[in-house]
């Protein structure tokens, strides 16, 4: 139960992170069809970053001392690293949506496409090998919350609680957690989060208000980068044990999804996530879950062919997304370029 | 209040250009204290363009904009607003998804550390709403609320900004006459109270009812300011176009005729919901008669005309046209069975505005023996007749009839639209809105061609949401209200507040004959 759960959340929580990404961009009006893209890039530079500081004195005397506290900092400043350039990346979009007034999703596509390109094409030169990698050990090693992290023996059996929150756990796991509970406070609470929804429900409305709309739409969308490259990096460390290939398995595809299903709304998108999560886990876990804890691992022995349930996160997308986008609402204006003076 | 200047706001010899125009020309406008000011003028006399130099949307090339007798530079709606300076768009400035409270305070938010302070707004809005008798629903959605209710969230936005100079663009243009006239009353409460007000409309009989001065533009230049008080709207409308204008319809009574079109029962399904938006309609049209539909706009008058045309399937009922059922004919029979059509959209039903005006003449009669042989456009043949059209409706474009349709101007648009439906003689004409967006001169010359029409035994089929329209051009009113016809009037008997009160559905004939 535990396994599935932490597993759900590896998952849910890269998913999450992305799709707010997206809730961010489309709220301002600009589709951000280049999640996958900035994801890829975001990923990219975060391995990078951990590969070229690991190497640093301190961080090799830290964990030869198991100073856990020196590693997860280490972590935390990849994150950063990956949000700031992949807001950088953004700006690319966001200068031919907002300046140039370009068509979004061919805008947006373009990212997707150079970004692997770029990122295999970086790899090749720095690794010369198609993937990138940490340069010694695996993310487990350096970065996971463990018993032995605490000090405490393996051995010891804690509470259901301190299990799954602190045993074999991502510290970016609840990082990203307590970003989205914090955008989403934004996103309706404050000023700055009202007048960015104005911009994407109806600019010349804001704009005769005296809001600046493209100073929104650049924040939107910048903002949008920075979570989506951080989301990238999370994926790979938590599910890719920290290697960077120019391929996130189409995770910021599968949050665009996640963010229609969840109707552009912060809530619904953290639960549509967990959902996806869920099948994702499954789909790639299903030989070794236990469910009840007796030992016997039901979905294994159902005997469906595994293709199937690698399948499953792919097809609830279609079929979730065929039963409630016609329900679902955008932003109105997202996807239009806004044009001062244009009645 | 000693020394105070005269005028609250001057804007002095404006002159603003576009690409090609020249929308302001040396135009004075002053507003004094405490005074409802009518700004007049036709469809691009440059009214909107000057309130959006006032606003700071646009920056005029010459002229200066004066504030209680200082010279101010307004370069964006922030400055306007620090001025004091609000106004009341004419297509709303709202957003559909948030709530009347988020939609007053946008832009102008209190806050404490970036979060917005909701409950502080609320109690300045509701003791607002209350003075001024403006209620609101502070929690429903824009996208719920009716169009009135929408211009008194417009109205406390302004005053939420504390604005002294309250522009309104057009403001009735979507209102019924009761709404009409709670906002006029709400103007005058504005005025009394000390704040000024400018009011933009090409509608007359409120300029005259509510106004205490009016500035006149036409096409771009200054052309006067009159007090109201000593002016009629005779002399206003001709001040306005430049030439004395026949503001009444003039003809006879009707002589109606036998039936030329009978409709029995009609279902026409809805685009935006499931169920109808004309929900069993039956009416009569006859020769020699002017049948006006009126109603708010979006009660079912489009969707209506769409079915009895052919531009949408029927769910139910029947249309009989010259004793012929059509009822499932296709558009090309519809119309070859005796229907001519003026479209209710003239860029997307009436024009294929990329095709030359001789083009756009022939397009229900190019496959005519007169027009083509073996398939091929007798080229000479289209022209005279294009040319005969041109001159005998007076259309007017810039090359004659090769002249681009797109490049023309709406109200020759709309008369060469008239002058090929006219031509065709059909026995009844179907109108739709045949003067929308045009000036004085255009209309007058419209509804002449509409009751010559008429008087030579033609039916005809109007609709119409100009309340001044439907009482003066129309023999008989149907009014519909959410897809179903409430009332039959007749314009003689009846007043614009009785026509209002039907189309807002708090009136409604006895249901006899009806299911």
């Amino acid at each position: 139960m535990i396994f599935l759960i932490q597993q759900t959340l590896l998952y849910a929580v890269p998913l999450m992170i992305v799709a707010l990404a997206g809730c961010f961009a489309e709220r301002s009006g600009i589709i951000n069809l280049a999640l996958e893209g900035i994801m890829i890039f975001g990923a990219f530079i975060g391995v990078l970053f951990i590969r070229t500081m690991q190497t640093n004195e301190t961080y090799l005397a830290a964990k030869a001392a198991g100073d856990w506290m020196t590693l997860q900092g280490l972590e935390l400043l990849a994150m950063l690293a990956a949000a700031v350039m992949g807001a950088i990346f953004s700006l690319l979009l966001s200068f031919a949506s907002i300046n140039l007034r370009a068509d979004q999703t061919i805008g947006g596509t373009a990212l997707n496409l150079l970004a692997p390109a770029l990122v295999l094409f970086f790899i090749r030169i720095i690794a010369n090998q198609n993937t990138l990698q940490m340069a010694t050990g695996d993310s487990a090693s350096w970065f996971m919350l463990k018993k032995s992290t605490f000090g405490v023996d393996k051995s010891v059996e804690w509470g259901f609680f301190k299990e799954l929150l602190l045993n074999k756990a991502y510290l970016a796991t609840y990082v990203c957690i307590l970003l989205f509970i914090i955008l989403s406070i934004i996103l309706y609470k404050t000023r700055f989060g009202l007048r960015l929804r104005s911009c994407g429900e109806n600019p010349q409305a804001a704009d005769s208000l005296g809001i600046n709309v493209y100073k929104m739409r650049y924040a939107g969308t910048t903002i949008s980068g920075a979570l989506a490259g951080m989301g990238g990096f999370v994926y790979a460390l938590t599910t890719a044990n920290c290697s960077s290939n120019g391929d996130v398995a189409g995770f910021g595809f599968l949050a665009l999804a996640v963010m229609i299903f969840g109707n552009w709304k912060p809530l619904n998108i953290a639960f549509a996530s967990l959902l996806f999560g869920l099948f994702k886990c499954i789909a790639s876990a299903y030989t070794s879950l236990d469910i009840n804890g007796d030992g016997i691992y039901a979905l294994a022995q159902l005997g469906i062919s595994s293709h199937l349930y690698r399948m499953l996160p792919y097809i609830i997308t279609l079929l979730v997304l065929a039963f409630t986008s016609k329900r679902s609402r955008a932003p109105k204006a997202e996807g239009i370029p806004y044009e001062k003076g244009q009645r | 209040m000693e020394n105070t200047p005269e005028y609250v706001i001057e804007m002095l010899h404006i002159t603003k250009e576009f690409p090609g125009i020249r929308a302001n020309d040396d135009i004075t406008l002053q507003l004094r204290r405490g005074e409802i000011h009518a700004l007049l003028g036709e469809n691009g006399a440059g009214k909107s363009t000057l309130m959006s130099v006032l606003f700071g949307m646009y920056q005029p090339e010459e002229g200066e904009i004066r504030k209680n007798g200082k010279k101010v530079k307004i370069n964006d709606p922030n400055d306007a607003t620090a001025l004091g300076i609000g106004m009341v768009h004419q297509h709303f400035k709202l957003v559909d998804v948030f709530t009347v409270l988020d939609n007053i305070i946008l832009g102008a938010e209190t806050t404490k550390l970036g979060f917005v302070q909701r409950k502080e707004a609320r109690r300045k809005v509701e003791e607002l709403s209350e003075r001024y008798g403006l209620k609101v629903d502070l929690d429903a959605m824009v996208e719920d609320i009716s169009v009135g209710m929408q211009q008194r969230v417009e109205i406390l936005k302004m005053l939420y900004r504390d604005n002294e100079i309250l522009i309104f663009d057009e403001p009735t243009a979507v209102l019924t006459p009761q709404e009409i006239d709670e906002l006029m009353s709400t103007m005058r409460e504005f005025a009394k109270e000390g704040k000024s007000i400018l009011f933009i409309s090409h509608k007359l009989n409120e300029i005259m009812a509510v106004a205490d001065r009016c500035t006149v533009l036409r096409k771009g230049k200054y052309v006067g300011t009159v007090n109201t008080a000593d002016t009629n709207k005779q002399e206003l409308s001709n001040m306005m176009v430049g030439r004395p204008v026949q503001l009444e319809v003039k003809k006879k009574p009707a002589e109606p005729g036998e039936v030329i079109m009978s409709v029995e029962n009609l279902r026409v399904p809805s685009k935006i919901h499931k169920g109808d938006a004309v929900k069993g309609v039956s009416f009569d049209v006859r020769a020699g008669e002017i049948v006006c539909i009126a109603g708010i706009d979006g009660n079912g008058q489009t969707e209506l005309i769409h079915g009895i045309t052919g531009l949408e399937k029927l769910s139910g009922g029947s249309i009989t046209l010259c004793g012929k059922n059509i009822t499932h004919s296709n558009i090309h029979n519809k119309s070859a069975a005796g229907m001519s059509h003026i479209p209710e959209d003239r860029h997307k039903h009436g024009l294929v505005l990329d095709f030359s005006l001789e083009q756009n003449l022939v397009l229900q009669r190019y496959r005519e023996k007169r027009f083509q042989r073996y398939g091929f456009i007798k080229k000479d043949a289209v022209r005279e007749y294009a040319e005969k059209l041109i001159e005998q409706f007076d259309v007017r474009s810039g090359q004659g009839a090769v002249t681009t349709a797109r490049s023309m101007s709406g109200g020759n648009q709309q008369k060469a639209i008239i002058a090929r439906e006219i031509d065709r003689d059909k026995p009844l004409m179907v109108a739709v809105q045949p003067t929308r967006g045009l000036d004085v001169g255009a209309i007058e010359y419209i509804h002449s061609q509409i009751v010559a029409q008429r008087d030579s035994g033609k039916a005809v089929l109007l609709v119409s949401l100009e309340l001044d329209e439907v009482m003066s051009l129309s023999d008989r009113i149907l009014v519909m209200y959410e897809g179903e016809i409430v009332g039959q009037l007749d314009p003689k008997k009846t007043n614009i507040q009785e026509l209002g009160l039907y189309m807002s559905g708090s009136k409604r004939d006895s249901e006899e004959g009806k299911q």
